[in-house]
């Protein structure tokens, strides 16, 4: 099977290219969405979420080579035998690339690591989640976005997730760039039109070192059983629709417009007097609040 | 021919002549989330695998 621009073999059926012509095509396309949504400029200082997977590698290594002013930050959840293989690759690719990493785990923020939290009650994403979320804005700080390597199947789920939950704040964070609001840090997702096969393809084309790994708690997520449903009925095209409609339907409803406060125990920006964070830490029997900022 | 499904973490023999995506049919494997590699190159569903050729079934679903 011979690529639709070249007479070399294909390497990819949609786009059906061969390697040169993917990897073109791929770096153009996340240009295109960088472009379309305005998503980095010349003096952004952006932190790059990372967990060493091969998203947010792709997305270090593209906003490295675009020339904008990266550095990666990465949260260890505490899972054994999954965040430290990704980690090692991690900073190895930092190494090599020239790149700031700084990296925070939960047992230095929380107390506990991710594994000692879970219980027979507790869903891991959840609270994994939570935390994430909270330390990677906390320790954002001082730099202009966060960019995380999110792709379109991990969006287009997120929508349907959030429908299916009627939880409409969340849907207001399954978006190419989110608003500026007051206590956070604008997150950019280049990869929102990509989808994750090709994420995978491009990144073992470019001889990355990064372990195509399952978190070993994946099939007590809700998201799981969301994946699967729209893999087995949903093309490319159709996935793509989901969240072309959705950005139309949230610039018309403009969601969320509520201002935030502070938490009164680590001072992140709260809906309520305490943050979720801080609320599950002090289930968790936490004695102390988490560290204040 | 010998093959590596990752997601499983697991070495098989087996024999298999076809297009790529049989083999995954065969295997209950769905195409949109692995890519395979044959003999270390990147491959399509639509290419042939031989069975003196060595497979590799890779996950693209990492994360959560």
């Amino acid at each position: 099977m011979k690529c639709k621009q070249c007479n070399e073999k294909a390497v990819f059926l949609n786009p059906k290219l061969c390697k040169k012509h993917f990897i073109e095509d791929f770096e153009n396309r996340v240009k295109e969405t960088i472009k379309e949504f305005n998503l980095v400029k010349k003096s952004d200082k952006i932190v790059v979420a990372c967990s060493g997977g091969k998203d947010s590698t792709t997305i270090l290594y593209l906003l490295k080579k675009f020339g904008a002013n990266v550095e990666a930050l990465s949260i260890d959840e505490g899972i054994v035998g999954y965040h430290n293989k990704t980690l090692k690759d991690l900073k190895g690719f930092c190494k090599e690339y020239k790149i700031k990493l700084k990296i925070y785990s939960f047992e230095d923020n929380i107390g506990k690591k991710l594994d000692n939290m879970i219980d027979k009650k507790s869903l891991p994403c959840t609270i994994c989640g939570t935390f994430r979320r909270s330390l990677m804005n906390k320790y954002a700080k001082g730099y202009d976005k966060i960019a995380t390597g999110h792709n379109m199947d991990d969006e287009s789920q997120a929508v349907l997730m959030n429908l299916v939950n009627s939880n409409t704040d969340l849907l207001n964070h399954s978006v190419p760039i989110t608003k500026k609001l007051k206590g956070f840090v604008q997150k950019i997702k280049p990869l929102y039109f990509i989808p994750e096969k090709e994420v995978a393809a491009y990144s073992l084309l470019k001889g990355f070192n990064v372990n195509f790994t399952e978190c070993p708690y994946v099939n007590l997520s809700f998201r799981q059983g969301i994946r699967d449903k729209l893999n087995s009925y949903a093309t490319r095209q159709m996935k793509t629709n989901i969240l072309r409609k959705h950005l139309q339907v949230l610039s018309v409803l403009e969601l969320n417009k509520q201002d935030y406060g502070k938490c009164s125990i680590c001072g992140q920006p709260s809906k309520n007097k305490i943050c979720r964070a801080c609320e599950l830490a002090k289930n968790l029997n936490k004695t102390k609040g988490r560290t204040n900022q | 021919m010998k093959i590596f499904i990752e997601k499983e973490q697991k070495n098989e023999i087996i024999f298999f002549e076809g297009k790529a995506k049989d083999l995954l049919k065969k295997l209950k494997i769905d195409v949109n989330t692995v890519l395979v590699v044959q003999n270390g190159e990147l491959i399509t569903e639509d290419d042939i695998i031989k069975d003196k050729d060595e497979i590799k079934i890779l996950s693209v679903i990492s994360g959560g």
